[in-house]
């Protein structure tokens, strides 16, 4: 069973996000960067699927600047083979459309039954690379999906996804793309052991010129702004209880406007 | 100078990371109360390869390193430091005699063991005559043919009630004692007359059992001295040895929980209003996060150059781990108080980490060697130099 996981590096969900000055993105200096935690669970799922089926292999695709070496790494210290990085400027900070063409270009070096993807970053939040690369690819796609059960042929599998409410299950044809959903699996440690034997695994350094592909942002960002601060709140103070009741249902009905 | 961590090292810290915060941190009280680390949290532990840090790779182990040890360890000893002691003992004092002096069969049979977490191992110097004054052991070995008998009692040994095996310590030459005359031996727990005594009842250490060994006339066989035949008389020298390279990494366990501390401090102070505003705007409290801060900064500074000297000149450390050992849990003593002052009353209650740490820090100046015996081997060292 091979799989070709896509993954990204994103900053800690535990960091303080600051816009830059110029308001061109975020400050990347100083903070905490980890493996996007649904591109966790694509891993996760990768690997269980190798070795429920004893054979194959995982590959892991990242697109990122140096920093995202260390991501890829630990996604092979979890157990995965082998690893891309694209590294190039020109697509490194790219919209959406950019990155899937990217990884679509380094997808076809790739031996592969599945292609997962998170199906979001929780950076940018575009939720869009999965669906993207799935189409330049020509591959059927299944969002949001939360269970796996490949036929024992590898021609087809089973799979479950969030629907609004519920679940649906649904029959698609191998290869296809995946992208996965918090509830897909547990991901396990890098392990000790496994972070000593990552460190003899190969990855593989490519930039746009290697992958054969001019990128061609679709999007270009504006400004980046942070939310407006909360207001204070508001204290209803010096009254006895029942008519201070009724101020705070007063306040909550004119002006939260919520009951 | 490069003070840059190797790439695999910071890979290490944060698997510790995310397990302390996911795993552990959340049952921390739990075990405190109960006085007992689920089964289930050891066997993860040995998933994730804890148990073999300072193996050699060839018997099973990661040997990491002592930086890398004192990474984890650091990280590890951010939570109920239970934790961090129930792999202590594979890794340091229960492992080190045999990784130095251990015969080839010795290593073979009992390290790849030891590095999975398989079995637990333990250290067995102390005696109620003997602390400090190692060499004051009373426990006896004899030769009966093919067997040593010992005969004795250890207390205050760190795992002893959940070991598969000890490092024991025993006279075999009543004159000559610590100049030829007491020996290492290996006891596995099912030799015969071998058996776990009282549980000692401790100030802190809650989740981590300390107990006695008791040795009636236990048969160990020839073959189980640390080092074999010619090794007889000389395990004083494995004992000294085993505690020397456990020192930096006692000065990692205070300083990551120092660390936790100030953390915890500084969201404290930030969010406790008196006086209608944070505690923290008040230069007293200022004050002391400060102090707490600069002591932690000056500790990791050394500890991490004497783990670097360690691994990279291969130099001896010895006065620069007992510099290490008595600056780095006296500091994260200090801290600790100091934390408690900063958290007021809250600082003196259960229901919050900060009164355990407290405990559970008061016991690095006095094991693996008192804060006073630390300045006689750093003083022994200058003077003689
Ligand atoms: C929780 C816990 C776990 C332990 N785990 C282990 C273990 O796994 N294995 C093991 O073998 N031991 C273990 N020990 C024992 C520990 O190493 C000893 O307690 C320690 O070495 C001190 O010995 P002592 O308690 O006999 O104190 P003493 O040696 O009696 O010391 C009393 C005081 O006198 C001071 N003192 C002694 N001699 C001198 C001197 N020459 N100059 C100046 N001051 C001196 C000491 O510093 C101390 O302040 C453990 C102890 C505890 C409390």
């Amino acid at each position: 069973m091979k799989s070709l996981v896509c993954l990204k590096q994103v900053p800690d969900t535990e960091t303080q996000i600051k816009v830059n000055p110029e308001g061109t993105g975020i400050v990347t200096e100083g903070i905490k960067h980890i493996i996007n935690p649904y591109d966790e669970f694509s891993v996760e799922e990768a690997l269980r699927l190798k070795e429920k089926f004893k054979e194959g292999e995982v590959v892991i695709l990242a697109i990122g600047p140096d920093r995202a070496t260390e991501s890829i790494r630990t996604a092979l210290a979890m157990g995965a083979d082998r690893g891309i990085h694209v590294n190039d400027p020109a697509v490194n900070t790219a919209d959406p459309f950019a990155v899937a063409q990217a990884l679509a270009a380094a997808a076809k070096d790739v031996q592969y039954d599945v292609i997962f993807c998170g199906h979001r970053a929780i950076d940018d939040d575009f939720c869009e690379v999965g669906a993207m690369l799935a189409e330049f690819l020509g591959l059927p796609q299944v969002t949001l999906v939360t269970k796996v059960e490949v036929a024992a042929d590898k021609k087809s599998a089973i799979l479950e996804r969030d629907i609004e409410g519920g679940k649906e299950t649904v029959e698609v044809p191998l290869p296809c793309v995946v992208t996965s959903q918090k509830g897909l699996n547990e991901p396990r440690y890098a392990s000790l052991p496994g972070i000593m034997k990552a460190k003899k695994k190969p990855i593989d350094a490519k930039n746009a010129a290697a992958l054969g592909v001019s990128v061609e942002a679709k999007l270009q960002s504006k400004e980046y702004s942070m939310p407006p601060e909360r207001k204070a709140g508001k204290k209803i103070e010096g009254l006895e209880p029942p008519d201070a009741a009724k101020q705070v249902v007063q306040a909550l009905r004119n002006e939260a406007k919520i009951i | 100078m490069d003070f840059t961590i190797p790439e695999n090292l910071k890979l290490m810290v944060e698997t510790v990371r995310r397990f302390v915060k996911q795993d552990l941190e959340p049952v921390s009280q739990q075990v405190e109360e109960e006085d007992f680390i689920p089964e289930e949290l050891v066997r993860k532990m040995r998933e994730l390869g804890l148990f073999g840090l300072s193996i050699p790779q060839e018997y099973g182990g990661l040997d990491i390193g002592a930086l890398g040890e004192c990474l984890v360890y650091e990280e590890l000893s951010k939570t109920n430091a239970c934790f961090r002691t129930r792999i202590g003992t594979n890794n340091g004092i229960g492992s080190q005699g045999i990784v130095m002096d251990g015969t080839k069969e010795q290593k073979e049979k009992y390290l790849p063991r030891i590095a999975s977490g398989e079995w637990t191992s333990c250290f067995a110097l102390s005696e109620p005559e003997a602390g400090s004054d190692a060499a004051n052991i009373q426990t006896t070995a004899e030769l009966k043919g093919d067997h040593w008998a010992l005969n004795g009692l250890k207390h205050f040994i760190t795992n002893g009630d959940v070991a598969d095996m000890a490092v024991v310590f025993a006279v075999t030459d009543r004159k000559k004692r610590a100049r030829g005359g007491i020996t290492a031996f290996i006891v596995e727990k099912t030799f015969p007359g071998f058996y776990v005594g009282a549980i000692e009842r401790k100030m802190g250490m809650r989740g981590s059992h300390t107990s006695e060994l008791i040795f009636d006339n236990c048969l160990v066989p020839k073959e189980n001295v640390v080092g074999g035949e010619p090794n007889v008389g000389r395990g004083f020298a494995t004992a000294m040895k085993t505690l020397d390279k456990g020192r930096l990494t006692m000065g990692a366990c205070a300083l990551g929980a120092a660390q936790k501390l100030l953390e915890l401090s500084v969201g404290y102070a930030k969010q406790r209003v008196q006086f209608g505003k944070p505690i923290a705007e008040f230069q007293a409290i200022q004050f002391m996060l400060a102090d707490m801060a600069t002591q932690i900064y000056a500790s990791r500074q050394m500890l991490y150059h004497a783990a670097w000297l360690r691994d990279t000149k291969g130099t001896s450390v010895i006065k620069e781990a007992s510099m290490v050992k008595v600056y780095c849990t006296e500091m994260a003593n200090r801290v600790a108080d100091m934390a408690v002052q900063v958290f007021g009353g809250m600082g003196y209650m259960k229901d919050l980490p900060v009164e355990r740490f407290y405990r559970d820090l008061r016991l690095t100046r006095i094991y693996e060697g008192t804060s006073e015996i630390q300045r006689l081997v750093i003083a022994r060292e200058l003077l003689k130099e």
